[in-house]
């Protein structure tokens, strides 16, 4: 049954939904979710990508829409914004707090982004995370990649559990 | 809030029960720009820039192509993990670019071909001919050995990353956060591939002498990178582009950086040739690629699922 929309907040429901690759956050935790307006009637949300290939903005899209139409809103427009590009920095302390207890370490802070060429890293990642199972900080990077173009692939010496980091951007 | 499954979710927000159902091939439901301000900025010649947009989203297209080769081959799981990932990350950026393309108009011959309903960025990537590939010749040789691949991947990615560095700052503001998204996939691709390059130069006899001859085989293809086609040097000119030459001293002192530390001869720089791949020009490897790539959606174009 659909809630009369005039009592619902559109912000709120848009804040519900979760991300199709991360189901334990909500696109707000992720920092994916950059505005809920009504503009005319019309619901407008604003989402980025974290990635330029990030094959989950389809569904985002998709779930947006759904989840809005069904709280009594029927005329959505889901809008793509690139700039200023995603950071990990957006992360809410919330998004941090449910990464952990799902056994994913957060992003520590996003490096610097400075303007002109980038300098060469020849050297081992400096990445460093606790381990989210027990807390050690006793880990090491095993893979620069992940199964998400966001996350990369550490161990921990302490325990011996392998985990997924989300790596800084 | 969640459907069932995502194709759930796709569907019933896509018109649920459309008979045409969804196109087999790309992405068909989603737009990257979706929202964005496509507007041009002033004088600038859209044709200019939507061939500009179609260069710089060939080259990655066609290398996410490449590299997905090694997927199932790799030589470790995690790597194959890594090239997938680095992949996505062009394919990405090749779709952005190719949208861009269409959002102003240019789709060449592939409209005649595709059908209606399919976006702009998969009529362009399915639909075109050879000669309407505007890639560079080095993105679309064969990978050779792991060691070759990573020195190639070297060489893109430190290119592409020097011009997309400078790309931020472009006039055309689509442009500019295509590029600014992109900095940061770039610098991570070219470090995990120079640390390839210096693990393998740096490593046993036989990795050292398979990396120098990758390396003898990429670096003729130096040679289609540096000169700048019409198009480039009007729009650089125009401040929305960037012209390749002004990024060949950064990407020398990177490579020779590189193939330095990793014990490795750095053979002596091609001289530039006119522009060749920026033109159309390509080998027969690029047509035995695209034919991979685009021969079922050829086959089947109305195909849907």
């Amino acid at each position: 049954m659909a809630i009369p929309a005039l009592q619902v907040d559109p912000r709120a429901v848009a804040e519900t939904v979760t991300d199709p690759e991360l189901p334990l956050l909500t696109l707000a935790d992720l920092g994916v979710l950059r505005d809920v307006r009504t503009e005319a009637g019309t619901v407008v949300v604003e989402i980025t990508p974290t990635y330029s290939g990030c094959p989950a903005m389809g569904v985002m899209r998709a779930d947006l829409v759904h989840a809005l139409h069904r709280a009594g809103f029927p005329d959505v427009d889901v809008r793509t914004v690139l700039s200023p590009p995603w950071s990990t920095d957006w992360i809410t302390a919330e998004g941090r707090r449910k990464l952990a207890a799902g056994g994913i370490a957060p992003p520590g802070r996003a490096p610097r982004r400075p303007a002109g060429p980038v300098p060469l890293q020849l050297g081992p990642s400096r990445r460093t995370a606790s381990c989210p199972q027990c807390g050690s900080a006793d880990t090491v990077e095993v893979s620069e990649f992940s199964g998400t173009a966001c996350k990369a692939m550490r161990r921990c010496r302490a325990c011996a559990e392998p985990f997924e980091h989300v790596k800084e951007v | 809030m969640h459907e069932e499954t995502v194709y759930d979710a796709l569907d019933t927000a896509h018109g649920g029960e459309s008979p045409d159902g969804q196109w087999a091939f790309g992405t068909g439901f989603d737009e990257p720009l979706a929202g964005v301000d496509t507007t041009v900025p002033a004088g600038i010649d859209p044709a200019d820039l939507g061939a500009y947009c179609l260069m710089l989203g060939d080259d990655a297209l066609v290398l996410a192509q490449r590299l997905i080769q090694w997927v199932t081959a790799a030589p470790e799981l995690e790597e194959e993990v890594a090239v997938a990932n680095t992949a996505l990350d062009l394919l990405g950026q090749a779709r952005l670019l190719l949208a861009r393309a269409g959002s102003v108009g240019v789709l060449g011959r592939s409209r005649t071909l595709a059908t209606a309903t399919i976006p702009d960025e998969d009529a362009l990537a399915y639909f075109r001919d050879p000669d309407e590939f505007r890639n560079t010749g080095l993105v679309e040789a064969p990978n050779g050995d792991f060691g070759q691949t990573m020195v190639r991947l070297l060489v893109a990615s430190t290119v592409r990353l020097a011009v997309f560095s400078r790309l931020r700052d472009s006039r055309d503001p689509v442009l500019a956060a295509i590029a600014a998204k992109g900095v940061h996939e770039l610098a991570y691709h070219r470090d995990h591939a120079a640390r390839w390059v210096l693990r393998l130069g740096d490593g046993t006899p036989e990795s050292h002498r398979r990396t120098q001859a990758g390396v003898d085989a990429v670096w003729p293809l130096l040679a289609d990178l540096f000169s700048a086609t019409d198009v480039e040097a009007r729009l650089a000119a125009a401040g929305i582009a960037v012209d390749p030459a002004q990024v060949r001293g950064e990407v020398r002192a990177v490579l020779g950086e590189v193939l330095t530390r990793a014990t490795l001869a750095v053979p002596g720089w091609p001289g530039d040739l006119l522009p060749q791949g920026r033109t159309g020009v390509h080998s027969a490897e690029l047509t035995a690629l695209l034919g991979t790539l685009q021969g079922l959606a050829r086959e089947h174009p109305a195909a849907t699922w």
